[in-house]
């Protein structure tokens, strides 16, 4: 089938197959392999991305269902300027270990900082619930998405 | 994991999916795709035809229609969480919502969705139940209504017949008391076992994980009704039921919690 989705802002038209899941449509059609695949059951959110600037988990997505929308990935944050201040914010509160969960953490707290610009902490650790870091290094994840909110003008 | 090969339409309007759904019984509909792809990727779902109706944007809506709420069958459950209007008619439905998966899965599940699988683990199916909703669904012979204590027939089987699609679901607006019990070990996770109570009128109450689907706890309804106490309605709570055993719990310990839940649910309802 043929799709056409826009991706970090550049239009693309690519034929996949009905079955192809989004995450793989991301990483081996485009070539963006910024997003990860953890678990591929939807449940550790390595595969977050934005769909229209809402966090999905794209391994849970068809791509034929992203026909015609807009999709934002990790590659997408960073402008010319520098770095998105959410990924500022984790490089600055040690935010990362492995750094394997943390394109899906940045555009999970992407989504949900949008939606709620100056969140308490608890907000916070409830937002990224569906997100899970092996490192374990989830208070510096947490800090950061604070730091960011910050940064961002919605400090509490 | 990738789903085995599928054929792909995307539905315009509902007449259009009712129309391929009723022709072909390998297909199925494709709502948010959040209980079916995950059965898809596993291998457990092998349909041969998938009916997307995600784009049919009429099919989402939550509306005020006087004596209760109108709720189109593709609303998510992120737009039931963050509902004004369901926020101050029914609380409750807003607060079970806010309770599924996390907000990536609440950004693409949909409450017909949930309800049309059927999986009596659950949230939102044991919350219409409790709210004695109604279902419209409508099929190649036009449309009907079917009661949410009707609905509900056999693990993963539902009352909708073939080539019908679930549009709305219909819950009365909350006057007294409410209460939702999920008893989870971590924040994402599907309800150990859940209990739902709803006062409108009589105080219903119902069951999420007690049994192969979304149950009623008609015993300890019936116990209310009859003058009996909160303790002894949460005494009947796993009555005649089968809950199942897992790696989170067998069925000895989900029959344990269902009372204490119940009870919980009750003394929450009940002081409002
Ligand atoms: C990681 C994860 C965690 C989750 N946690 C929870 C949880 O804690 N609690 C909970 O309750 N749920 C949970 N869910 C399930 C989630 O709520 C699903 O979104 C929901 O159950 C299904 O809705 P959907 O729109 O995605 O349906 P789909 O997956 O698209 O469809 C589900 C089934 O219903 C049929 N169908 C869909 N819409 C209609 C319709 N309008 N008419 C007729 N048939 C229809 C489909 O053919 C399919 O058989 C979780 C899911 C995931 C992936
Ligand atoms: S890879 Fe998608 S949620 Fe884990
Ligand atoms: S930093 Fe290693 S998984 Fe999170």
């Amino acid at each position: 089938m043929q799709i056409s989705t826009t991706v970090n802002g550049l239009s693309h038209t690519n034929e996949v197959e009905a079955r192809t899941l989004l995450v793989h449509y991301i990483r081996d059609v485009l070539r963006l392999t910024g997003t990860n695949v953890g678990c591929d059951t939807s449940s550790c959110g390595a595969c977050t991305v934005l769909l229209n600037g809402e966090s999905v988990k794209s391994c849970t997505v068809l791509a034929v269902q992203a026909d015609g929308q807009e999709i934002t990935t990790i590659e997408g944050m960073a402008s010319e300027s520098g770095l998105h201040p959410i990924q500022k914010a984790f490089q600055e509160n040690h935010g990362l270990q492995c750094g394997y969960c943390t394109p899906g953490m940045v555009m999970a707290a992407a989504s949900f900082l949008h939606e709620n610009p100056s969140p308490t902490e608890k907000e916070v650790r409830e937002a990224l619930e569906g997100n899970l870091c092996r490192c374990t290094g989830y208070h510096n994840i947490v800090k950061s998405v604070l730091a960011a909110a910050g940064e961002m003008g919605g400090a509490r | 994991m990738f789903p085995a090969s599928f054929e792909y339409v995307k539905a315009n309007s509902i007449r259009d999916a009712i129309s391929i759904l009723s022709d072909d019984d390998d297909a199925k509909v494709l709502a948010g795709g959040h209980s079916l792809l995950p059965l898809m990727k596993l291998r457990l779902a092998a349909p041969g035809t998938l009916v997307d109706i995600g784009g049919i944007r009429e099919l989402s809506y939550i509306e005020d229609k006087g004596d209760h709420i109108a709720i189109g069958a593709l609303t998510r459950h992120h737009d039931i969480e963050h509902s004004g209007l369901l926020k101050e008619s029914v609380p409750f439905l807003s607060y079970v919502a806010s309770l599924v998966g996390d907000p990536s899965v609440r950004h693409r599940g949909t409450i017909g969705g949930s309800i049309s699988h059927g999986d009596g683990a659950s949230d939102l199916p044991a919350a219409v139940l409790a709210l004695d909703g109604d279902l419209v669904v409508e099929g190649p012979s036009g449309e009907r209504i079917i009661k949410a204590s009707e609905f509900f027939i056999g693990f993963l089987e539902t009352a909708l017949g073939q080539g019908e699609i679930l549009k709305e679901i219909r819950v009365p607006k909350i006057t007294g008391g409410w209460s939702y019990q999920k008893f989870n070990r971590r924040a994402q996770d599907w309800a150990i076992v859940g209990v739902a109570a709803v006062s409108v009128g009589e105080t219903k109450v119902s069951l999420v994980n007690m049994g192969s689907v979304p149950l009623r706890a008609y015993a300890t309804e019936e116990t209310l009704k009859n003058g009996g106490s909160i303790e002894e309605a949460s005494e009947k709570a796993s009555e005649g039921l089968q809950p199942p055993s897992d790696l989170n719990a067998s069925a000895e310990y989900r029959k344990h919690l269902a009372k204490v839940l119940v009870n919980r649910a009750l003394t929450e309802t009940l002081a409002q």
